[in-house]
């Protein structure tokens, strides 16, 4: 068996008085797919922005890829890294979010490039080479001069999914990425992610989209108050849920 | 064609005359506004045309005096560079006051306190009258050697002086202006920029920064346009840029309003020319958001090899 590709080590992390992730273990293998459900509150946002250190954690360490997140271990001390170190820890990890958050000043081109030429100096001509291959694998090979307000929603989240594969990840983070999205557009969004997982991506994808984590996820992570409460194939934890705080989340969104 | 009229009770059955044209509601109060707006603009017309003692002849004598002319030159430099200065430091000021790190923060807020608290004539004398108080300048290592030494008065011309008085102060007020720019743009462009691995200085540059300029566009024009006129105060020390220049002239002539309008034609034709160049820019960083959609060469992009 190999390393895992994540590995989250007892997680905790605050807002105030309020304890959001009360000790978090999850391992995740490469290639693996996995949908984290729970209720809102549940900390599976915060868990999922915590991998790429866009929220810090307060204990507990989260590796990815062999690296510690954030921090750096030396002499049996842990030091916050610097900007660039955590800058660079990031380009292996790519993140979708709810909102999208494309870049609304850039055409869709122009969003997938920005990274590939400001942040690892590619050259203009390869970084659009590039982004053209990545539009034409989200479907949206003829919308690359395009910006993003003459897209719709379903368009958006799939550049913004080209824009996060344009750094190679090894690993690439959902925010609940088809909520903020009309019913009819669901679908378009989804059926790329899943062209990725078969591409053998690995993915964590916090959803509400149950039907997507029994077609695509390998593994379901159901969290509840800062815990993972349950977890296992998706057939086992949605059909079959073994902790009655599942089966109550289960028979309200089902 | 002929549309039955449906609308109206009585007139249910009625055929349109004219084939139906709409006539819009008419407007006499509109009408009698325009007649009477017409007539004051022509009663102002005899009285500048017929007033023997406006001395129109004079404006175009004095439009390109030497003096006028040296005094525009004055007033355009002065404009520009006391608002680059204003914009690169108020767009650093901002920064610091949004930053995490509560001295920078605290020292932006103070600096803005202070320089918007006190009169701008007071900050132009400050900085001309520095040498009185500080008479030489040092360049060394702080309570340490001193490598350069330079008299104030020579390093703080009348220029320097004025620039510094006019430029610290709209950083001030354009640190403000800033602020509030980049806080209209969504946290979520700064979470997309560090997720893609983008350092806080590069997120500012190509994303922030830019959206921001959509927002603060508007009121740094205005504050251009303010500027213009703003720096007739340098006068204080000793500058005679535009406004002086033909206020020195009818010191001597006593023609004081044809060289009153020969001042505002220019201020008027530079404002133009910045209200042009604003629209221009602001059309420019609107495209993404009104601009036409492209056209989809689909066939075009399919026989691309990739």
């Amino acid at each position: 068996m190999t390393e895992p590709l994540v590995r989250a080590v007892n997680v905790r992390k605050s807002f105030g008085d309020l304890e959001v992730l009360r000790g978090i273990n999850l391992e995740i293998d490469r290639g693996e797919v996995v949908c984290v459900l729970g209720p809102s509150g549940s900390g599976k946002s915060t868990f999922l922005r915590c991998i790429n250190h866009l929220d810090r954690i307060d204990k507990g360490e989260i590796w990815v890829d062999g690296h510690l997140i954030g921090y750096r271990r030396a002499h049996g001390h842990t030091y916050e890294l610097r900007p660039h170190e955590i800058a660079a820890q990031r380009r292996g990890i790519g993140m979708v979010f709810q909102k999208f958050n494309l870049f609304p000043h850039r055409t869709a081109l122009e969003n997938i490039t920005e990274a590939p030429i400001f942040v690892k100096r590619q050259s203009k001509a390869a970084a659009e080479a590039r982004a053209h291959e990545l539009l034409e694998r989200v479907n949206l090979g003829d919308r690359a001069d395009f910006y993003p307000a003459q897209l719709s929603g379903g368009q958006q989240q799939r550049v913004a999914i080209a824009r996060a594969l344009a750094l190679d990840p090894t690993l690439m983070l959902f925010d609940e990425p088809t909520s903020a999205l009309d019913p009819e557009l669901v679908g378009e969004v989804l059926d790329t992610m899943k062209d990725l997982a078969s591409d053998g991506m690995t993915m964590i994808v916090v959803t509400h989209e149950v039907g997507f984590a029994r077609e695509v996820a390998d593994r379901v992570v159901f969290m509840d108050g800062g815990v993972v409460v349950e977890q296992g194939p998706p057939r086992q934890v949605l059909d079959d849920p073994q902790h009655p705080r599942t089966r109550g989340f289960l028979a309200k969104v089902i | 064609m002929t549309v039955p009229s449906t609308s109206n009770r009585t007139t249910a059955n009625e055929q349109p005359v004219d084939g139906g044209r709409i006539r819009p509601v008419r407007h006499p109060g509109q009408w009698i506004g325009v007649a009477g707006i017409l007539v004051s603009a022509a009663l102002f017309v005899q009285f500048l045309v017929t007033n023997e003692k406006l001395r129109l002849d004079l404006v175009a004598g004095y439009l390109f005096e030497r003096s006028v002319m040296r005094g525009l030159v004055l007033t355009l430099e002065l404009t520009v560079v006391a608002m680059i200065l204003g914009i690169v430091l108020g767009t650093v000021l901002a920064i610091m006051r949004l930053s995490g790190n509560r001295v920078l923060s605290f020292v932006a807020s103070g600096y803005i306190w202070f320089f918007r608290g006190t009169p701008i004539l007071v900050q132009l004398l400050f900085w001309f009258f520095l040498g009185s108080i500080l008479p030489v300048i040092n360049l060394g290592i702080p309570f340490g050697p001193t490598f350069v030494e330079i008299p104030t008065n020579v390093l703080i011309s009348q220029f320097t002086a004025a620039i510094l008085g006019l430029g610290l102060n709209e950083a001030a007020y354009m640190a403000e202006i800033i602020r509030a720019g980049i806080k209209s743009v969504d946290p979520g462009q700064s979470e997309a920029a560090e997720a893609v691995g983008m350092s806080r200085m590069l997120a500012y540059r190509r994303i922030i920064l830019p959206q921001a300029s959509r927002v603060v566009l508007p009121p740094i024009a205005n504050n251009t346009i303010s500027m213009l006129k703003l720096s007739s105060l340098v006068i204080v020390v000793g500058l005679p840029e535009l406004l002086t220049a033909v206020q020195l002239i009818y010191s001597r002539n006593f023609q004081q309003i044809p060289l009153l309008i020969v001042a505002s034609i220019w201020y008027l034709l530079l404002t133009t020319i910045l209200t042009i160049i604003q629209v221009r820019i602001e059309r420019r960083l609107d495209r993404s958001v009104t601009g036409p959609r492209p056209v989809i060469r689909a066939a075009e992009r399919q026989g691309t090899p990739s």
